[in-house]
């Protein structure tokens, strides 16, 4: 047996560490849609370099849309700094060590490549903007009319997309102290889940927004050009088709990693065996078994697969329930992540 | 350059946590938060019970996982001594150092950046104790130079068994405790 009495108690780290709220999460999932986005996006980019049509649906939308997601994911990021005035000093240095000083270089480089790519789309879904800046609409041209400009762009945002989506992994996975974490699969299983979050987001946002030919003016082109990203057609249903059967594969593809991680964690010290309980058996159970395993991947899997066997109707039910899974994953993984310690022999 | 460390006799503390007040007195660290604190650890099965209290702090780890995960370089290895500090204005409060501390030593200061044991770097310098060294009434906690053999830390760890925190943890630190 052993019994310890600690005197300190310090606000967020004691009875266990809660250095990290909402804010984290929120960073990590919209970054993983975000990264998703981009590798879907650049892969589209890739089908029109070889001539198809630019217009289509999730081609030239997606990077608009992920462009927003990125601001969204920053300034929660943002949100979650203690000494926020200070935050212009990761950028006046490298430190090779730190993934997180990594991250944020890498933001930056995705950051640019974003707006690039979203620049591409900008002139088509506000025709103020691209009267009034031609250049803009004369880049636009430029990328979109030339098939060798648009496979670099694609190319650089499949790139971006797969070091964000490990990334956001890797930033937490590096930390000895949180056992939880200490899984080199913790950067695929990111991955994988940014692709079938990414592929859901894109689903519910072909359904909800609106489709509407672009209004002409400035205010309400400026707002339809942030809302109305997917322009005046329809997605294709074979577009539709391909994004469900690509989020089959990828959520069948979270499964095992999601299974592997746990395998992974339990047949390693008796600290990380003591982690996955955490998940497995503890407090986060309920979180883990019953909304990232039934409700995140397993009711989507099951409902999708009917879809394509047309057995049911085509409904935005499965997106939503992956984006929910995929908000849930970050969630559990890092607040259960701060919760696991080394654990005392002595303890055991 | 010295190789500052601590080696802290378990047989003579107490736990009177007069190194806990004598820091934060030092150090003006905020009220609710410590920078030291007492563990007592209690082994066995009654009767054949083992009691352990233990004066701890940031271990000053030879290899520090805090100042290599830290984006702007505000965790960082100091000299003399070779002490874990953290500058306050390069410090962005991304936390990432308080996860990746296996201790729990930091936490962050009501001001927004991260604080932590310092060694009492402002006296040290000077060559003066800690003020945790200094105060304790057992005088239970020696402070030095690991890498002078002639040290009284040095002496102590060839001459008495000691472990130190969490060694699996891979972070080698510089506090030991004598059993
Ligand atoms: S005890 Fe924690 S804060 Fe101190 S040097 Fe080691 S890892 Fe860093
Ligand atoms: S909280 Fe401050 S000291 Fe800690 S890692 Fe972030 S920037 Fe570095």
């Amino acid at each position: 047996m052993l019994e310890t009495t600690i005197t300190r108690s310090n606000p967020l780290v004691d009875p266990s560490l809660a250095v990290w709220s909402w804010e984290i999460p929120v960073y990590l999932f919209a970054g993983g849609i975000v990264a998703g986005m981009m590798i879907l996006g650049g892969l589209a980019m890739l089908r029109i370099a070889k001539g198809d049509d630019p217009r289509t649906f999730f081609s030239l939308h997606t990077p608009l849309f992920a462009f927003m997601l990125i601001n969204v994911g920053m300034g929660a990021l943002f949100l979650d700094l203690a000494h926020k005035l200070y935050v212009w000093r990761v950028y006046l240095t490298f430190q090779p060590d730190s993934p997180m000083s990594w991250g944020s270089w890498v933001l930056l480089v995705v950051y640019g490549a974003l707006m690039a790519s979203a620049l591409v789309r900008l002139p088509q879904a506000w025709p103020w903007l691209g009267r009034r800046v031609p250049v803009l609409q004369t880049l636009s041209d430029a990328i979109t009319g030339s098939p060798g400009r648009m496979r670099l762009l694609g190319w650089a945002n499949i790139l971006l997309g797969a070091g964000l989506g490990i990334y956001t992994g890797i930033l937490l996975n590096t930390m000895v102290a949180r056992p939880l974490w200490n899984t080199g699969l913790l950067g695929p299983l990111f991955l994988v889940s940014g692709l079938s979050a990414g592929a859901a987001a894109m689903h519910v946002a072909s359904v909800f927004l609106p489709r509407r030919p672009a209004p002409e003016g400035m205010l309400g082109g400026a707002i339809s050009a942030l809302v109305q990203q997917l322009g005046p057609e329809p997605p294709e249903r074979r577009t539709v088709d391909t994004l469900i059967r690509a989020d089959i594969a990828f959520l069948a593809i979270e499964l095992v990693l999601l299974g592997l991680v746990v395998v992974n964690l339990q047949t390693s010290s008796a600290s990380h065996a003591v982690a996955a309980a955490l998940i497995v058996s503890g407090p986060y159970a309920w979180a883990f078994w019953g909304v990232i395993v039934a409700l995140g991947i397993l009711a989507p899997l099951a409902l999708q697969w009917l879809e394509l066997d047309h057995r049911i109707p085509h409904t935005v039910l499965p997106a939503l329930l992956v984006l929910v899974g995929g908000f849930a994953l970050r969630w559990v993984m890092v607040n259960a992540g701060q919760a696991s310690h080394i654990v005392h022999a002595a303890g055991l | 350059m010295p190789r500052f460390g601590m080696v802290i006799d378990t047989r003579k503390c107490v736990g009177c946590m007069d190194c806990v007040v004598a820091c934060q007195t030092e150090n003006d660290v905020p009220a609710g938060y410590c920078r030291d604190w007492i563990t007592t650890e209690v082994r066995g099965e009654f009767p054949a019970l083992k009691m352990e209290i233990r004066s701890e702090r940031c271990n000053h780890c030879d290899n520090p996982p805090c100042v290599s995960c830290c984006p702007t370089g505000a965790s960082h290895v100091a000299d003399p001594g070779r002490v874990v500090l953290v500058t306050a204005n390069k410090c962005i409060g991304c936390k990432a150092c308080i996860a990746a501390c296996p201790y729990d030593a930091r936490f962050v200061h009501p001001k927004g950046y991260v604080d932590k044991c310092t060694f009492c770097h402002h006296r040290t310098k000077d060559g003066l104790d800690p003020a945790c060294v200094a105060v304790c009434p057992t005088h239970c906690m020696a402070f030095g130079d690991l890498d002078d053999p002639a040290s009284t830390v040095s002496t102590l760890l060839r001459t008495r068994a000691h472990h130190a925190l969490l060694p699996e943890a891979g972070t080698k630190p510089r506090i030991f405790y004598l059993t």
